[in-house]
């Protein structure tokens, strides 16, 4: 069992390390490296960011990112670099623009959707409810009637 | 009456959009080239590694420029119809040996066939970075004034010389 055991951390251990890491000596770059990396996507594997990714592609965006921010470039400079190459796509806060507006402002759409759905279901539920008091009420009365009418029978 | 129609238009509109998403490919990511101009690049030739190719060597001239590698399995798909291509037309073909061990490479040519006017090497993957490169192979179309026209993500098929190729190239041509 032990063997097992030790075999298994050190399988874990092997997969923690397998992104490199690359340290800057400035920390507001070391920073930069951290942040652009993260939101920088990897091309090869869509779902990924080139901080999290394996792929040969993503190990040479994390060097080219590097290298610009040891030239002293800003991340506005390496963000633009990125986007003439890669497009918009590589950027997973995608910037608000014509193509993009669809995707920005379509969760508050659906929010705006949902309450108004909520809205109605409501409204609805409460004249339903309504007339259901309604017809009760009516219901009350008449047996009011027949019962009176019933007492009168009897006494005649 | 009402009731019913409402959720059953929501659910043709549904359908449409996923029907729509099931049909796009999404390793086709818009391409920010087209009609931009070439990146520059110098790089050593694969056969001759002491010349160099510049994209300045290409000016006045439509050509393709197809990269692949070695180890890219779909290249080896699609090498045929190049070779078929090149054969068949005259058009310049430029590879781009993307991160691939010369030697390899070398050998891979001499095997399957030689399409290419040239290969350079990129051997740390820059001049694809330059390119955008994301899933090998990738080919471009390069018109007479050095700019990138068109852009093919993934293997070429026979079909698509004929379709896209073809016909793009000689509307290109015909431009001054």
């Amino acid at each position: 069992m032990k063997p097992l055991l030790l075999l298994f951390l050190l399988m874990t251990s092997i997969n923690s390390h397998a992104v490199d890491s690359r340290q800057l000596s400035d920390p507001k770059q070391q920073e930069s490296y951290e942040t652009l990396t993260k939101e920088l996507r990897c091309l090869v594997c869509q779902n990924q960011t080139i901080a999290d990714s394996n792929a040969e592609l993503a190990g040479d965006l994390r060097r080219q990112v590097y290298e610009m921010l040891q030239q002293g470039k800003s991340e506005q400079e390496i963000i633009r670099f990125m986007t003439d190459r890669y497009g918009d796509f590589v950027l997973y806060k995608p910037p608000f623009a014509g193509k993009t507006s669809l995707l920005w402002i379509a969760p508050v759409l659906f929010l705006l959707m949902g309450l108004m759905t909520i809205f109605f279901v409501i409204r609805r539920k409460r004249a339903t409810a309504q007339v259901q008091v309604d017809a009760l009420e009516t219901d009350i009365e008449k047996q009011k009637k027949i019962r009176s009418l019933l007492e009168k029978g009897e006494l005649s | 009456m009402l009731k019913y129609i409402i959720p059953l238009l929501l659910f043709i509109i549904l359908a449409v959009f996923l029907g729509l998403g099931l049909k796009l490919n999404p390793n086709d990511i818009p391409s920010p080239f087209i009609n931009k101009p070439a990146p520059e690049f110098s790089a050593p030739k694969l056969n001759a590694p002491e010349q160099t190719l510049t994209h300045a060597d290409l000016k006045g001239q439509v050509w393709l420029f197809n990269v692949w590698a070695s180890w890219c399995v779909s290249c080896r798909a699609e090498h045929p119809i190049l070779n078929q291509f090149a054969k068949q037309y005259a058009v310049v073909i430029i590879g781009l040996n993307y991160k691939d061990e010369p030697e390899d490479a070398k050998t891979w040519l001499k095997t399957l066939g030689n399409p290419y006017n040239v290969s350079i090497m990129d051997t740390d993957g820059r001049i694809g970075i330059d390119y955008g490169v994301y899933g090998v192979p990738e080919t471009f179309v390069i018109d007479k004034k050095g700019l990138i026209r068109y852009k093919h993500t993934g293997p070429v098929s026979a079909d698509d010389v004929q379709k896209i190729f073809l016909p793009l190239i000689a509307k290109l041509e015909a431009e001054s």
